[in-house]
Formats: structure tokens, sequence, C-alpha cells
């Protein structure tokens, strides 16, 4: 069905002059249409929150590894939040790690990762001139913006922003007596994560519509580069699993303003009763684990995507495995979906329930594995070119295997009542999915600046920016583990009045000065970001020598991608270093009977399809030009 | 210098379906994927017990007359639309818009019902469940009514006939897709509570 899209676009003259005039500031920078430049608001928002929740870690960091520093000197910022004795305030400690993760899950890993991306490159890499609708990605945009100016501005208010923790369970999160934080700021965050449910939605499905609608003649799903299909899966995941959320959060308000009692029941403040009986608080977990473990993948997804695609161009070589890619990230998808309940071991569910959502959760394990075994073998003997978006990407392999190995210890029921909530856990999740999906999202970025705009960023800065954030990670999450054996709970404000926890506090000080060290070293990452913008080396066409559509545009495309006629495609994008080929790289722009000296024995044959095409494209050219006339 | 060219919307996009048709399953998904999560929460909540039993609203039963009916008469737009029969086109919307409106009276009363039966919003969660059911089905309903006024006012312009049918689908196919969330709420209401 994929190759049945068999007309073009045509710019002609007369519309040219039409449109040339439209864009203002307004409507170029802000209130845009253009894919590329929501994608572009999608990642400097992005990167704003991220400096926003590294703070936070550093700040929390600051008390878990010097428990006895005296913080006067951060008054200025956090004025009350810092006691009279110079300590930060236990109830702000767990405002920032709640903040800490909702920023770094919501606001980076999904918004700033799948939404630049899936926005800059889906149109760029299939061959359309913008999403489906440019209307509705605005929205998605803005409906972003509302919700980041929202749980901004909850960071700041009296009480302190949500503070039950990132997937605020109730009863803590719906009783507005149990902490501060989960008051006003409570109802902000669910307010904020309402209307990001909202922009999601309206990306996602936007994204999918276009992936399937929109695609250039000859772009087959089998032809589709690797970050398509997974931005397009991300997209279907985040589809699915989202309204689940609102569903929850809705719940969990009604709960809050209204009386209700879906999570709560039996409840004794102060000896006395409250009104409320008949809930179910494991309720909330299964509808918000139906999302959360989904949003796993949601983040992780689109950074596997970036890591095929630059993998396999600075190796110079085919994906290994194509087909098993996708299959595999097609498997990754449906499993998402039957693996929640593996976060609410110990909740007090069935236990025979946690063994199937065990083995459903081990099986994930297979997936991931022919995942990494293809990046490795891509990698085997390749001709590899060490930019630093390669080595972002490699780096992602790295802890794609080093956090996955925790995950096959923590999916296991039995060993999970010795780990849960330990900061095994946290080291695990940060080391697969946070550093991962921050790899892949800093491999994006040094590997599409140049098409974003127009300059190259510098590499020997980016050489520095990785090696300290890959050692730097390493440092920070490694150590955790053992902590986390040890039994050191995580979101605890202080744990060292026992024995067996105080002999960490060496291990937790070293984590934490690497911690400051790794986000230091992220200041290298935005010096080289906003001075490559304005200073950096001009760019050529096609700087990494890729095959994919989006390095046929002109140096700054405008809105519309491409000033003729859309390219076709005749080929997959992973045609590097075919034996006969003069040149190391076939875009897929080159048709298969331009290139017989390379050509496999089954392309030969598509040849004869081919010149069938391009016949019929030239008569149309023809009529086109006829009556431009 | 920044190279610019227009965009340009001819006839033969490539497009495999209408992307905003297409959009709008995709946005059927995402209601589906809510109400698919609430019944199951019911589920999930009523197999723990403490579950207050009471009978439904027999209003359900005449509200559920009305949405079939509304979708028939819309449909009956629909076609008469297709074949430029504009005269029915704008009775079949007239009086489409009218049970739409009439079933939300409906759903309205049927809370009025439940409060006699002192089954309240606030309680146990059996009774909150229902009112949280009929009350997101009624707010997209809503949102179709909207639609139906749309497409109603647009049809006095004269701007829907067999040349011009996209609005008409997409109508035609949220508010049938609404009729059959009601009906599949209603079926699992009767069947688990």
């Amino acid at each position: 069905m994929a190759t049945a899209h068999t007309a073009s676009h045509s710019a002609t003259a007369h519309d040219h002059h039409e449109h040339e005039h439209h864009d203002n500031f307004i409507t170029k920078y802000i209130f845009t249409q253009d894919h590329k430049m929501i994608g572009k608001q999608f990642l400097i928002t992005g990167i704003f929150w991220a400096i926003i929740g590294g703070l936070l870690s550093v700040i929390f960091r600051l008390q878990l590894g010097f428990p006895d520093m005296q913080l006067e000197f951060l008054k200025p910022i956090l004025g009350g939040w810092i006691t009279a004795e110079g300590k930060l305030d236990p109830d702000f400690y767990l405002a920032l790690v709640t903040m800490h993760g909702t920023i770094m899950v919501f606001f980076v890993l999904t918004a700033g990762l799948s939404g630049t991306f899936s926005n800059f490159l889906i149109p760029l890499q299939i061959g359309a001139r913008d999403m489906a609708s440019g209307f509705m990605n605005m929205l998605s945009y803005w409906f972003f913006f509302l919700s980041s100016v929202i749980m901004f501005v909850s960071l700041f208010i009296e009480t302190g922003p949500a503070a039950g923790g990132w997937v605020v369970y109730p009863p803590l999160s719906a009783l507005e007596q149990a902490i501060p934080g989960s008051g006003l700021g409570m109802t902000l965050w669910l307010i904020a994560m309402t209307c990001f449910i909202a922009s999601s939605l309206l990306g996602g499905i936007n994204y999918i519509t276009t992936v399937i609608n929109l695609r250039t003649k000859g772009m087959s799903f089998s032809r589709l580069p690797l970050t398509i299909w997974a931005f397009f899966l991300t997209a279907v995941i985040g589809l699915l699993s989202f309204p689940v959320l609102f569903s929850a959060a809705l719940l969990l308000v009604f709960d809050r303003s209204f009386g209700t009692s879906f999570y709560l029941s039996d409840i004794y403040i102060g000896g006395e009763p409250l009104p409320n009986t008949g809930g179910s608080p494991v309720l909330y977990q299964h509808l918000f684990w139906f999302l959360g473990h989904p949003e796993v993948y949601i983040v992780l997804l689109p950074a596997l995507g970036i890591t095929s695609e630059i993998i396999a161009t600075n190796s110079r070589k085919p994906i290994f495995g194509y087909k098993a890619m996708v299959i595999s990230m097609l498997g990754i998808t449906i499993l998402s979906f039957i693996v929640w309940a593996h976060h609410m071991f110990v909740s007090g569910m069935n236990p025979f329930l946690g063994s199937i959502f065990m083995f459903l959760t081990l099986i994930i394990a297979i997936p991931s594995a022919v995942k990494v075994f293809n990046y490795l073998t891509t990698l085997w003997r390749g001709n590899l070119i060490f930019t630093p978006g390669m080595l972002f990407s490699i780096g992602l392999v790295s802890f794609f295997i080093s956090g996955g190995l925790t995950g096959i210890f923590l999916g296991n029921s039995a060993i999970d009542i010795q780990l849960h909530d330990t900061y095994f856990v946290v080291a695990h999740f940060h080391l697969v999915m946070g550093s991962a999906s921050f790899f892949g999202l800093m491999a994006g970025v040094y590997h599409w600046f140049p098409k974003m705009f127009g300059r190259m960023m510098d590499a020997r800065l980016g050489y520095v920016h990785f090696w300290l954030t890959f050692i730097g990670v390493y440092m920070v999450f490694f150590p955790m583990h053992y902590i986390g054996i040890a039994g050191f709970p995580r979101r605890y404000y202080t744990w060292t009045n026992f024995e067996f926890s105080n002999m960490y506090t060496d291990l937790n000080m070293f984590v934490s000065a690497a911690a400051i060290v790794t986000f230091a070293a992220q200041l290298i990452f935005l010096f080289n970001f906003f001075y490559s913008m304005y200073r950096g080396r001009v760019a050529s066409l096609n700087p990494w020598r890729s095959n994919t559509l989006e390095w046929t545009t002109p140096l700054h495309p405008g809105h519309g991608n491409w000033p003729g006629e859309i390219p076709a495609v005749y080929r997959w994008p992973y045609d590097y270093s075919k034996p006969g080929a003069p040149e190391d790289f076939i875009p897929q722009t080159v048709p298969l009977s331009a290139t017989p000296e390379s050509n496999l024995p089954h392309e030969q044959e598509l040849v004869k399809l081919e010149k069938a095409i391009i016949a019929d494209e030239e008569t149309l050219l023809v009529a086109n030009e006829s009556k431009a006339s | 210098m920044e190279e610019k060219f227009a965009f340009v919307e001819n006839a033969e996009q490539p497009i495999a379906m209408h992307p905003k048709k297409f959009a709008l399953w995709l946005f059927i998904v995402t209601v589906v994927m809510i109400f698919a999560s609430m019944t199951s929460a019911y589920i999930v909540r009523q197999s723990e017990g403490n579950w207050l039993e009471f009978d439904l609203p027999e209003i359900f039963w005449y509200t559920t007359g009305v949405i079939i009916l509304s979708s028939v008469t819309l449909h009956w737009s629909y076609l008469s639309a297709k074949k430029d029969e504009l005269g029915n086109l704008k009775t079949g919307m007239i009086i489409t818009t009218v049970l739409g409106l009439t079933f939300l009276v409906g759903q309205w009363y049927s809370w009025v019902a439940l409060v006699d039966r002192d089954v309240f919003f606030v309680g146990n969660p059996a009774g909150s469940f229902l009112y949280v059911f009929t009350g997101l089905h009624a707010l997209h309903l809503i949102s179709g009514v909207i639609f139906l006024i749309i497409v109603l006012i647009s049809s006095f312009k004269y701007e829907v006939h067999s040349k011009s049918m996209d609005r008409m689908e997409m109508l035609v196919t949220y508010w049938h897709f609404l009729g059959g969330l009601w009906i599949y709420l209603f079926m699992f209401l009767l069947l688990n509570h």
C-alpha cells in the first residue's frame, strides 16, 4: 500500500509570489506552524527544563552527600526552605525529588526528546512538506508551554511544589493534610500534567497521521529510516497510554477536590477518621503504571531510533538486521503495555499475578538484547567515524546494557522484595532510561544541529562534553547500586541513624561530588550549542555523508522543506559501503537504475519497475511546466 | 540568505486517507482508552468488595433510545446530503441536534434520579463511578453537539452537499462513535452493577 502515493507537490512560480511575504517575526518564531521551528521550540524549552531539573538534583545531592553541610549560601535562592540552622527543609527535599522526576521524565525526555526530533525529523525524513496539521502541531507546543509555565510557577508557591514523588500515589497526594506539597502544589501539578497530556496527544496524533499519510513517492514502510519507525511507535504508545494517565489524574482530582473515595479508604488523621470509605489506593497504582511503564519506552524508543541512524551512518555500514530492529521495536511496543504491575510487586498484589508479570517483564529482555546485538554488529568492523553524535550513541548502547542487566534483577518478583524502593532501583532506571535517553537526545542534537541551524557544533568541545558526561554518569550511578543493595531507601531525607547505612556516607559523598561535576560539564554543551548557533562553522549540505532525505534539502530549508519537487525515494536508507559503489554511501534519492555497478540481483529486477515510475514522473513534470508557461 | 518557496496544496496530494479524518480516528482511539481505563478501574475496584448495590435509573433506557434515534436521523441527513437533497439535510440536522440536546437533558435527569435514590457523587465509589461515566460521556457528547451545530449552520449556508462531504463524514463518524460509546457504557453498567 505504501508505494501507492504517486503524486507530487509542485511549487510553481506563480504561487511562489503569493506566499513569499507572509512570515513576520511572530509567525516565524513564536506562533509558527513550521514543524522545524516547532521542533526547535521543543528543544529550547527542553534544555531550559533540563537545567532546572539538574539543578534540583544537585541541591538534594548536597543533602544526601553532605548531611552536615551549612547551606546558608543557598538562602538567596531557596529562602525559607533553608531552616534557621542552615539545613534543607525536609519537606522541600521531598518536593525536590518529586519535581526532579516529573521534570526529567515528562518535560525533558518526553517533550524535549520526542517533541524535538519527531517534529523536526518526521517530515524531513519521509519527504513531506510539513506535518499533517501544522495548526495542531502549534497547539501541541503551546499546550506544553502552558503546562511548563504552570509547573514552573508551582516551584515558587509558599507551600512548595508537589512532594509525593513523581508517581503522586494517593493517599499522600490526595490529602492536603498529609504534607505541605499536597496542597496547592499538587493541584498545580495536576493541572500542568493535564495540559501536558493534551500536548502529547495532539503531537502524537499528528506524528502518526503524518507518517502514515504523507510519505513521499517510493517511501514504503520497509524503506523508512529507523528513526521514523521509533518516533511512530513512540507516538502509538503515547496515544494509548496517556489517556489512561488522564483517567487516573481525573479520579485523583475528584478525590482531592470533591470528596469522592476512589482511592481513599479508612484513613485516620490525628485519631479522627476521614469520611472516605471504599476507595482503593492500589487502583491508582494500576492506572498510573499503565501509563508509567509505557512512558519508559516513550522516553527510550526515540533515543534508540536516533542511535540506529547515527551508528549506521558513522560506521559506514548498513544497520545490522533492519527487520529485526523493526520487529523488536514492535515487540517492545506491545510488551510495554502488559508489564505495568512489575512496579507493584510489593504493593499487596496477588503474588501469583506477580509471577505472571515477572514472566512478561523478563520477555522484554529479548527484543532489547536483539537491539543491543544489532548495534554491536553494526559497529563491528565498520569504518568508525567518531563524531560527537557517534560517541553519544555508543554511550547510549553502553548504558542500555549496564542498566538493562539490573532490570533483570528488578523484574524478578522475589529479589524485588529486597531491592524495591532502594537506590538500586534509582541506579537502574537512571542508567537505562535516564542516561540512555539523555545520551540519545545529545546524540541527536550533535548529529542534526547542522540541519537545524545550518552550522556545525564544535567537535572538540563535543568530545570533552562526552567524556566528562560519560565517565560522570558511571561515577554517579555505579556506586548507587551498592548503596541500594545495602538497603538504603530512596526518597529519604536522611538515613544515617543505622550502622549499615552509615558506612555508605563516603560513597554518597563521592556520588554527590560526581553529580556536581557532571552537571557542570553540561555547561560546556550549553556554550557549544548557543555559540555554534551563531558563530559555528557553516555546515556543508550533507556533513555526515548520510543517505536520508533531510540532507537533500537546502542548508536553511524554508517552510515546505524542498524548493522544488519533493524527491522520490528508490532505496532503503542504509546503503553504506555497498560493494561496487564508487562512494561509501548512496542517498535514498539515487535510483537503482543509476547504480548498476552496485545493485544486487533482486534490485536489478526492481530497476524495471523503477523506470516505469520515473517515466510517469516525467510526463507529470512536462505537464506542470506547460501549465506554468 | 534563506530560500523561500511556497507550499502548494495541489489536487494530487499523496495521501492514503484524508489526514483530518485519520486524525479524528486517532482521537477516537484516545477516547476509547479513557473509557477502557475507567471501566477497567470499575471492575478492579468492584472486585475488592464494599460495593454499594442500587438500581440504575430507568431513564437510561429512554436516553439510549434517543441517542440511537439521533444516529438514525443523522445518517439520513448524511445520505440526503450525498444525494443533494438539501431540504431533507436541513430537517435531519435540526432533528439530530434536538435529539442530541434531549439526550443531554435526559442524562441530567438520570443524575436527579440517582440523587433520589440517595446515590451521590461523594460516597461509595459504585455511585461515584456512575457519575464519572455519564459525566465524561456527556462532556464528549457536548463536543459532538457543538460539531453538529457547526455543520447545521454550514448546511444552512449550503456548504454541505455531495461535493463537500468531508465535515459531514467526520461528524457522522464521531456521532455514531459517541452513540456506540454510550451503548457500551450502558451495557457495561447493566452487566456489572
